[in-house]
């Protein structure tokens, strides 16, 4: 390989694996927020779900 | 048995990812699909090599991660599949905004109908590679032998080759959806993807060992930067990234209505966009260290050869390859195992876009909606692309689909949430109410400006091709029925769903979190405004 090709493989795989790992770090330092809005509880009252029959 | 489910009826909770990383493993398996091995390395290699890298990036940057983060916003706010969110997102006033999510819903069903084709072949090619049955002449097996392709045209001729891995591919897709998200597309992802990502790098590190390798990664990388000057190279960047990444079709609205409302949206989002150009990046070390291979064996440069993306690359040219090299069986069964691995992931998602949409509409469970959804698509794609017509079909019906449907969708979705109802800063908002990663006003001028811009003009550009130079060579009467036919269907099916009567209306929904109320204001005067006007 030339080595403008390998100095051009090496770009992208800095540049793209590396935003990969960055945001991978970024997500497992602080997977979720500790101050969200007041609410959000997940009770479902709001959404559609499947249809629910009786027997 | 009766059911007690409509306006009054109770409905179970919504279906949920059963955690982050259960969401970005199945959003990488809908991104990562046949199109990151056979499209990103070619296209790449004809836009520039290495200096393709730099409007690759900025595409990503500027217009794949806004729209998906859109997406995103629009899912996870709304709380549905694109009919119901697009219809909540338009509110009172644009109801029939439902129109675009069914247009997108419509997308999906007719991608689902060839997609699954396209895994049946790759897992023929699969059991082929045991005993590398496509001989010498792999184009005239592909062609004739195999998939026995006739004219232009429209033929209930089976082939039994294509039919039957074909319905074998439509029942496993059924099964899984009807599973539901958490035990069913969630499970076959988290599955699926690591041995996705096992088989292919030891594809790729089977390559880079082969005589010739170094000579396709210098064709790859090397970079001419003179093509940067040529606006249609940045058009495919934009096209690539745009493809890739599963975006602007539902495929995102309606996964990310599965996360829970207390969910980091953003930075699971830039994990989903890296990994999926990490995929591509991948691959396109792969492909070309492996025709760098194939070249060196025909004693030719690597720009003499042909067939570098799509069908050629994949099913005539990687053959041919898998023919001349030691050990081939093992290379073939790990090239189509990987490719038929991924095209079924994001069938996967395809297909949950429209299970869901019909789920929400009138009321199914997911085993219903996959049953009924799954049985009719699986009879019109055989019926319509198992036949000795389906390649020609399937050219046809894919480019209108994503080069017109999807672009076309992703334009209007553009233009009605950010310039007709003007709703970027609320949704900027819910991702930096949940997400660990803010956004900027930069992220509204990215997606409600230079999205719809470069896209529509991308959609304007490709249109008067079509129009003034055809496609594929097929006869204009063909493309009219196929091709434009296609798009007329997407519009039609879209307003008459939008105005079957819905199970259980979706509207009476209050988004969470509430806008504060300096913004409640500020929107309350621009909808008055939009009112009066």
């Amino acid at each position: 390989m030339t080595g403008t090709a390998i100095f051009f493989l090496v770009l992208a795989i800095v540049l793209v694996w590396g935003g990969f790992t960055v945001s991978v770090l970024a997500l497992s330092r602080k997977p979720d927020r500790h101050d969200f809005p007041p609410g959000g509880e997940d009770d479902h009252r709001e959404d559609i779900g499947p249809v629910e029959r009786d027997t | 048995m009766s059911a007690t489910a409509g306006e009054h009826g109770a409905a179970q909770p919504r279906e949920m990812w059963t955690g982050q990383v259960g969401f970005i493993l199945s959003a990488i398996g809908s991104a990562v699909g046949l199109g990151n091995i056979w499209r990103f390395p070619g296209v790449a290699y004809e836009n520039g090599g290495g200096a393709f890298l730099i409007p690759y990036l900025v595409a990503l940057v500027t217009a794949g991660i806004p729209i998906l983060f859109l997406d995103y916003a629009l899912g996870h706010r709304f709380r549905g599949a694109a009919p119901t969110a697009f219809r909540r997102l338009g509110g009172g006033r644009l109801k029939w905004l439902e129109s675009l999510g069914w247009f997108q819903v419509m997308i999906c069903f007719v991608i689902a109908l060839y997609y699954t084709v396209v895994i049946a072949w790759a897992a023929s090619y699969f059991v082929f590679s045991f005993d590398l049955r496509w001989g010498d002449d792999t184009a005239g097996f592909l062609v004739g032998e195999y998939l026995q392709v006739g004219d232009p045209g429209f033929s209930f001729t089976f082939v039994p080759a294509v039919l039957i891995p074909l319905v074998i591919i439509w029942i496993a897709a059924i099964v899984v959806l009807a599973f539901g998200v958490a035990r069913g597309v969630q499970r076959i992802n988290v599955i699926f993807l690591p041995l996705l990502v096992v088989a292919f790098a030891a594809l790729v590190i089977r390559s880079l060992f082969l005589d010739g390798a170094g000579d396709g990664l210098n064709a790859l990388f090397t970079p001419d930067f003179s093509a940067l000057a040529d606006p249609n190279v940045w058009i495919a960047a934009y096209s690539q990234i745009f493809f890739s990444l599963s975006i602007a079709f539902g495929i995102m609205i309606t996964y990310a209505s599965y996360r829970k409302r207390r969910a980091n949206l953003t930075t699971p989002g830039l994990v989903v966009a890296f990994a999926n150009s990490s995929f591509e990046i991948l691959a396109g070390i792969g492909v070309f260290a492996t025709l760098g291979f194939f070249a060196f064996q025909q004693g030719v440069d690597v720009a003499e050869l042909e067939g570098l993306t799509g069908v050629g690359l994949s099913f005539i040219t990687f053959p041919a390859i898998v023919s001349q090299m030691p050990g081939g069986p093992i290379f073939g069964i790990l090239f189509f195992g990987s490719l038929a691995m991924a095209g079924f992931t994001s069938l996967l998602s395809v297909l949950q876009v429209v299970s869901a949409g019909f789920q929400e509409k009138f009321g199914l469970s997911p085993r219903q909606a996959a049953t009924r959804v799954g049985i009719v698509s699986m009879l019109l794609s055989v019926l319509l692309f198992s036949t000795t017509t389906g390649l020609i079909a399937l050219d046809t019906v894919d480019n209108w689909a994503n080069n017109i449907g999807i672009v076309l969708s992703a334009v209007l979705a553009g233009i009605f949430a950010f310039w007709v109802l003007r709703k970027g800063p609320e949704l900027r908002y819910h991702l930096n109410a949940v997400s660990t990663f803010r956004v900027g006003g930069v992220w509204t001028l990215l997606a409600g400006i230079l999205a719809p811009i470069v896209l529509g003009y991308m959609l304007i550009q490709r249109i008067v091709s079509l129009l003034v130079e055809g496609y594929g060579g097929y006869p204009e009467w063909y493309l009219a029925v196929v091709g434009w036919g296609t798009v007329v269907f997407f519009i039609v099916a879209a307003l008459v769903l939008t105005g079957v009567r819905w199970r259980r209306s979706p509207d009476a929904f209050r988004p969470w979190p509430p806008l504060p109320e300096r913004m409640s204001q500020a929107d309350a005067t621009t909808t008055t405004e939009g009112g009066r006007s």
